[in-house]
Formats: C-alpha cells, sequence, structure tokens
C-alpha cells in the first residue's frame, strides 16, 4: 500500500466516525432540546401538551400546598403577569421557597397543569437563575432588588 | 499587614512573569544564552512569590480576619478549621490565586528538573508558562484582588456556601486544577515545538510524563465532584451532564486523547502534528472550562463572579490564547517533518482510532454543552439540551472505543496480525460472553443493553488481564520464565492493564447503576416500614441535633433484610443560620455490590397523629464500582508514572550508569 492510499484509508475512517457522529447529534438534538419559557410565553406560544420544556419564574406566595396526603406539591409559578400551576412528586430542592425564583422541567397535561418532572435546584439563597431573570425583565416586574 | 505583604508578592509575582514571559523568549530567538538562562531563577521566584500571597491570604482564613473583604464574606469563626482552610479556595478569587500557585509549581518544576533539556527549549516552555500566569495574576490583581479590604471590619463573616462544607469538595478543586493546569505543560512544549520548528523524541518523553500527571489529577477531581454531587445533592445520581460538568469532562476525553497519541509520537515519531494540536485543544478546553464555570454564564454552585468585567476579561484571554495558538499551529505545523509508517491495522493504528473516537465524542459533548450558550448569545431561544442527548450520543461513540480497548494493546507496532492477536484473546471473549448471557438470563425479558454493558465491563478487565498474561508468556513458557518476565515487565505496562480494567469497574458502576437503581418516595411516620429492593427500611425516629455551625433534624433508620440488622441509617436536613441555608445530608450504607441511600425532606407537621416526613430511598447497584473504578485508574496511571522510563532525565542518567558499567568491565 502506498503512503498516499493509507493516508486516504485514515481519512475516510475519519469521514465515517464523523458522519456517525453527525447522524447521532442531529436526532438526539431533535429529540432533547428543551426549550425556556416563561408564564407568559406558555400562555401566548399555545405549547401542546406532553411537550417536554423548562418553565421559570417566581414560586408565587401562598400558592404552595401539598396534596396527596402530603407527597405531592402544587404551587404557582409567576412572572408577574402571569402564572401557571405546577404540580411535583418528589422531594422539593432545599431552596424551595415562596417569592423565589425556580426552574422546572416537565409536561402541560390536559388541564393546563404543568407537571414536572424535575425541579432545579438553585445552589444559593440570593442567586437567581439568569432565565429567571430574564422572564421577569420581560414582563417589566424586574427589580434589581430582586437579584440581590 | 500581613494582607498587604501578599497584596505585594501578587504584583511582584506579575512583574517577575512578566520577565520570564518575554526576555528569554528573546534570547531564545536571537541565541542569546544569558537571557535564556534567566527563565530558571524567575521560574523560581515567580513560585516564591506566589506561594506567598496564597500563605498570608491563607493565613487571614485561619485566622479569619474580616478586615479582609474576601474572608468577610466567604467565612465565619464557628466553622471548623477544615472548612476555613478550603474557604480560601471556595471562593472566586481564591480559586484564581490556587490557579496561579498551581501554575507556579509546575513552571517550578521545569525549572527544578528541565537541567537535561535543550536551552532554548527550556527556555521556550518557561516563557510561555509565564506568559499564561500573566494573565492569570493580571486578571487575578486587577479584577479580582483577594486581597481587598473592608473598613470596618466585621464582627463576623457571612460563611461559606454550606453546600460546599463538605470533605469531598473541600479537595475536589486543588486536584481539579492540578490536572486543568498540568496540561499547561503540555501547551507550552507545544508552542515550544512550533516556535522551533521541532518534534523529537526527547519532546515526546517530556510531555508525556506531565500529560499523565495531570490526566491522574483531573480523572481524581472529577471522580470527588461526581462523589460529592452523589451523596450531596440527594438525587441518587452521579452524574447530570450539567454544563459544569462537562466543562471538566472534555478536558478529560482530550487529554486521555493526547496522552494515547503521545505514545505513538515517543515510539513511533508519528502523529506530531496531530499531538501538538491535541495539547493546544486539552489545555484550551481546560481555559473554557475556567471562563464557563467562573464567568457565570452557567448557573452553578460554581459560578460566583457575576461582575461582567470578569466575564470579559476571561473571554479575552481565551480567545488570545486559543486563537493565537492555533493561527501559530496553522503558521508553523505543515513545517513539522512526518515521522514513521505504518499499516492501518497497527498498533498505530488503533491509537489513531482512539483518538478519532474520542475527539469526536469530545467534540459532541462540547456541541451539547455551548450550543444553548451561543444561540442564547445570538438572541435566540433560550433551551437547554438534556441529559438523553448525552447519553444518546456518547454510549455508541464510545462502545466501539471500549472493544478496541483490549485489541490494541496486544497489537504490534508497524504492522498487526489481526487475527492472531483475537485469536490470543479468545478466554476473554468467552468470559465477556459467558457474563453477558448470565445477566440477561437473570433479567430475563427486559432490554439487552445492561447485559451488553457489564459485558462489555468483562471484557475489558479480562482482555488488560490476558494482555499481561501474555507478555508474561503464562501457560505457554515455563512458570520460571513467566514470573521472571512478570518481574522484567516495564511499570507502564502494569499501568496501563490497572487503568484499562479500572474503566472496565467504571463501566459495570454505570451501567448497573443506571440499568436496575430502584427508587422509592413515600410519606412516613415514625415506626413506619418502606420496602425497596428487598430491603425493609424502618423509620424510628426524627430527633432535633445542634451542629458546630448548623441545627439538624436527624432521622435513624433501620435497615433489615429478611428480619436479619443490615444498617442504621441516619439522613439530616440541616439548616445553617447564618446564611439562612437549609442542605439535604443523604444518608448512604455502601457495600461492595451496592448502595443503600436514605434522604429525609420536609416535616409535615400534625398529620394525623403525629409528624410524617417524606422520604426518599435508592437501592443503587454498583454504585461505589464507579468510585472505586475511579481510584483503580489513577492508581494505574500512577504507576505508568512510575516507570523509569517515564522519569523526567532518566535516559541520560541510565546511559552514564551503562557507560561506566562498560568502562568498569
Amino acid at each position: 500500500m502506498t503512503r498516499k492510499r493509507r493516508r486516504l484509508m485514515f481519512v475516510a475512517t475519519g469521514m465515517v466516525v464523523l458522519a456517525a457522529a453527525a447522524g447521532l447529534v442531529l436526532t438526539a438534538f431533535e429529540d432533547n432540546l428543551v426549550f425556556f419559557h416563561s408564564p407568559t410565553d406558555v400562555g401566548e406560544k399555545g405549547i401542546p401538551e406532553g411537550k417536554r420544556f423548562r418553565l421559570g419564574g417566581l414560586v408565587e406566595e401562598n400558592s404552595v400546598h401539598k396534596t396527596d396526603g402530603g407527597l405531592t406539591v402544587a404551587f404557582r409559578v409567576t412572572d408577574l403577569s402571569n402564572a401557571i400551576p405546577v404540580t411535583y412528586k418528589g422531594l422539593l430542592p432545599d431552596l424551595f421557597r415562596e417569592g423565589q425564583g425556580v426552574v422546572a422541567e416537565g409536561v402541560l397535561n390536559q388541564e393546563g397543569v404543568f407537571e414536572a418532572a424535575e425541579v432545579l435546584a438553585k445552589h444559593d439563597e440570593n442567586y437567581m437563575p439568569p432565565e429567571v431573570a430574564e422572564a421577569l425583565k420581560k414582563s417589566g416586574y424586574w427589580q434589581e432588588k430582586a437579584a440581590e | 499587614m500581613i494582607p498587604e505583604i501578599g497584596q505585594y508578592a501578587l504584583i511582584l509575582a506579575l512583574l517577575v512573569a512578566l520577565t520570564q514571559g518575554t526576555l528569554p523568549l528573546i534570547g531564545a530567538h536571537r541565541g542569546d544564552a544569558d537571557w535564556m538562562a534567566l527563565a530558571r531563577p524567575a521560574s523560581f521566584a515567580q513560585f516564591l512569590f506566589v506561594a506567598t500571597a496564597f500563605g498570608c491570604l491563607t493565613h487571614a482564613y485561619v485566622t479569619s480576619d474580616f478586615s479582609v473583604l474576601n474572608v468577610a464574606q466567604n467565612s465565619h469563626t464557628a466553622k471548623p478549621m477544615l472548612y476555613k482552610i478550603s474557604g480560601v479556595w471556595g471562593n472566586h478569587e481564591g480559586s484564581l490565586l490556587l490557579w496561579a500557585l498551581i501554575l507556579a509549581v509546575y513552571g517550578l518544576a521545569v525549572g527544578a528538573f528541565g537541567t537535561n533539556l535543550p536551552a532554548p527549549l527550556r527556555a521556550h516552555v518557561l516563557a510561555i508558562q509565564a506568559l499564561v500566569s500573566v494573565g492569570f495574576l493580571a486578571f487575578t490583581i486587577f479584577t479580582s484582588n483577594p486581597f481587598e479590604r473592608l473598613d470596618p471590619a466585621p464582627l463576623n463573616g457571612s460563611d461559606l456556601n454550606p453546600l460546599l462544607q463538605d470533605p469531598g469538595l473541600a479537595f475536589h478543586p486543588p486536584f481539579l486544577y492540578l490536572g486543568y493546569v498540568g496540561f499547561s505543560m503540555a501547551f507550552s512544549f507545544a508552542i515550544a515545538a512550533l516556535l522551533e520548528g521541532r518534534v523529537d523524541a526527547a519532546w515526546a518523553r517530556w510531555v508525556r510524563p506531565w500529560t499523565l500527571t495531570a490526566w491522574c489529577f483531573l480523572t481524581i477531581g472529577i471522580a470527588m465532584g461526581s462523589w460529592w454531587a452523589y451523596y450531596e445533592l440527594g438525587w441518587g445520581g452521579f452524574w447530570f451532564w450539567d454544563p459544569v460538568e462537562n466543562a471538566s469532562f472534555m478536558p478529560w476525553l482530550a487529554g486521555t486523547a493526547l496522552l494515547h497519541s503521545a505514545i505513538v509520537c515517543e515510539k513511533r515519531d508519528a502523529l506530531k502534528s496531530w499531538t501538538i494540536l491535541l495539547a493546544i485543544i486539552t489545555f484550551s478546553l481546560s481555559l473554557l472550562g475556567t471562563f464557563l464555570v467562573r464567568s457565570g454564564v452557567l448557573t452553578s454552585v460554581h459560578a460566583f463572579a457575576t461582575d461582567p468585567t470578569r466575564g470579559v476579561f476571561i473571554l479575552g484571554f481565551l480567545v488570545f490564547v486559543v486563537g493565537g495558538s492555533l493561527l501559530l499551529y496553522a503558521v508553523r505545523a505543515p513545517a513539522m517533518k512526518t515521522g514513521g509508517l505504518f499499516a492501518p491495522i497497527s498498533r498505530e493504528g488503533s491509537l489513531v482510532v482512539n483518538n478519532l473516537l474520542l475527539s469526536t465524542a469530545c467534540a459532541t459533548v462540547f456541541l451539547g454543552t455551548m450550543y444553548p450558550l451561543f444561540l442564547d448569545a445570538l438572541g435566540g431561544d433560550k433551551v437547554s439540551v438534556g441529559a438523553p442527548y448525552f447519553t444518546g450520543t456518547f454510549a455508541p461513540l464510545m462502545t466501539p472505543l471500549l472493544m478496541l480497548t483490549a485489541i490494541g494493546p496486544m497489537m504490534s507496532w508497524k504492522r498487526a496480525d489481526l487475527p492472531g492477536v483475537l485469536g490470543r484473546l479468545k478466554l476473554a471473549l468467552i468470559a465477556a460472553l459467558a457474563v453477558a448471557v448470565l445477566i440477561w438470563a437473570f433479567t430475563s425479558g427486559s432490554s439487552p443493553l445492561p447485559a451488553f454493558g457489564i459485558g462489555l465491563a468483562a471484557w475489558l478487565i479480562a482482555g488488560a488481564l490476558t494482555g499481561l498474561a501474555e507478555r508474561m508468556k503464562l501457560g505457554r513458557a515455563p512458570l520460571r520464565e513467566s514470573w521472571n518476565r512478570a518481574v522484567h515487565l516495564p511499570r507502564s505496562a502494569y499501568g496501563m492493564a490497572i487503568a484499562h480494567a479500572g474503566l472496565g469497574v467504571v463501566l459495570a458502576g454505570i451501567v448497573a447503576s443506571q440499568s436496575w437503581q430502584a427508587e422509592s418516595i413515600q410519606l412516613m411516620r415514625a415506626g413506619d416500614v418502606a420496602e425497596v429492593a428487598g430491603y425493609e427500611f424502618k423509620l424510628l425516629g426524627v430527633r432535633q441535633e445542634q451542629g458546630p455551625n448548623y441545627e439538624s433534624q436527624r432521622a435513624e433508620i433501620l435497615v433489615t433484610e429478611n428480619g436479619d440488622m443490615v444498617a442504621r441509617l441516619f439522613p439530616e436536613k440541616r439548616h445553617y443560620p447564618v446564611q439562612d441555608m437549609p442542605t439535604t445530608e443523604a444518608a448512604i450504607h455502601s457495600t461492595w455490590f451496592a448502595d443503600l441511600y436514605a434522604v429525609i425532606g420536609d416535616e409535615n407537621p400534625h398529620d394525623g397523629d403525629g409528624s410524617s416526613w417524606n422520604t426518599r430511598i435508592y437501592h443503587n447497584p454498583l454504585v461505589p464500582w464507579i468510585w472505586l473504578g475511579g481510584i483503580v485508574i489513577m492508581i494505574g496511571g500512577a504507576i505508568s508514572l512510575s516507570d523509569r522510563r517515564h522519569r523526567v532525565g532518566a535516559p541520560t542518567r541510565a546511559r552514564r550508569l551503562r557507560t561506566t558499567a562498560a568502562e568498569a568491565a
């Protein structure tokens, strides 16, 4: 085998691997890209039920209550102009509190209730997820103080 | 007074780094030996000054000097001593200082041990190393000064984020940084090679041990981070494909590829420009990782910095380093002479495939991590890429790589006999298939994927052992000869086999815990029993307790199996009053084959008769193997590092010995 053909062979192998990877990436992207929406977006964009997305905003004051004997938590996520009811079965992250920012990932059910599969843990009391800050800015209720 | 000494030391370090980064470079260009010789003492001075600064900051933390802003913001007198010390790097400013310190340590190592390096190469390497230092020291001094004073000093500090007050995490950043920054050595050598326009075996002999050292530290750092996430976050998982985790995983993948291509570079004088490119990419990914976690673009526990000037500075530095080195590569790499020829089926060929798969996998992780950031920067939708994307792309790319891991090392250099190699691996193949079939028989009806995964793990371990047995000619030669060969096998052969087998152990842990994890969430009152995976978990009660700087609700759970006691678990819900922050402390009972994992959640007071608690219980099969395997991999790396041929400077000394021996004879 000549030097040239050898090199060609390596390049061809590389191409095959890259093509396979590109195929994998594209199919995986299609299924696993999760969009972020604020409660206002959810109302405006008409997201179909069963489509997985991330919902972010503040946990509405006095909205948290337990159902199902305490195992399921229901609350409302708000960007201060609109709010979406959310249910979550499981242990909430340590820093979940009323009036604090939250990001939940899940789907809307038939009744328009967001069933969260995951409520994302924030790591710090003072921290506001950037997505939530953005959503608040959009709804016009952003106060610098809320970020501090 | 002492913080000011630290401040001056830091400024002096920057000046020394500036000198070390310029004069020797000019000296090397002009062939001026005196200017080149400047690099060595400069590297000592730089280390001295940075170490002084670091010592001063540590002193401020240990003595709780709250007149220093950084200490006041991140420490508290009630904090245990371990966390006072780890608090030094548990914040943005201090962690940068640690970066600079480790960089100076590596520079010192070149200065101290590099006496046998050709003078121009040493001058180049130390200068590049110093230029990287300049970037980090300037960043520290101008945007994130750890010694800033606070007047008047508060009576007490506002404490370290309680999630970071953990023994596993106390040492996670130093190890991670030893890894990240260690790749700067490969980077400096790569740039030096480009500047000099040549790469020889001596170059690769230097790059290999340093890459291996960095890689071992990074492996341990990542394992520690994942262990921390597993027990501290209370979700029962060990890897979330979170962008912050990916940030450390990408340099690891590229570094692993570099480790393997450097072998070809040293032994066969081939793949030279590819190795250089990998060295640049690996260090660039380390810098990118630092940028991602430090600039605040990602939501995470690591995002200390939200000051936009900092983000811009790091981004600028990143663009300069990556852009500059890639440009240099584009200009100079074509001049590199290509070396040793090899057939596609050969050890070199298998290492090329290894590199191809690792770098492709690294690219897919990169894409998934960066895509949401790019989209956001371009003003598009806000998206996130879920874990299924990563498992969906990563696993199919890793599968052929892991299959090859057992085969590659048994191939000979230049041209290999594939059927012969496969024939010698017959036993390992049979063992792996037997394991897979057994597993599938026991889990009949479910997907065959877990059985395949465990079989692959068995293949890795059996293959690594077969490789060693082959080199000892075990069973094919008299036992005495095999023993002799075993004694004389190079340590790097043992190191490689151990590391590859460790990979098998990790794989088994990942596959088993992903496939057969049992989870149960329920409401429990004192006396209630939950059954998970054949174990009974009985909640005996919950008590209030007082820790050094927290209050806790501590539950006692008795675990039994068919009436026999297995363990007592004490999961806690803590509250840290200084930061007004609750944390969850999972209770874990590890056996060789599984973890019993319990978490206690919110209390529901006055729920019927007395309080009830949400509890979450997991049975995680083989999870301990993940960290056990990580340690095995690290040990393999360390053994390989202790190989005489890897010891820097050893070749010359050995040659000298041989000459003396010859003269004596």
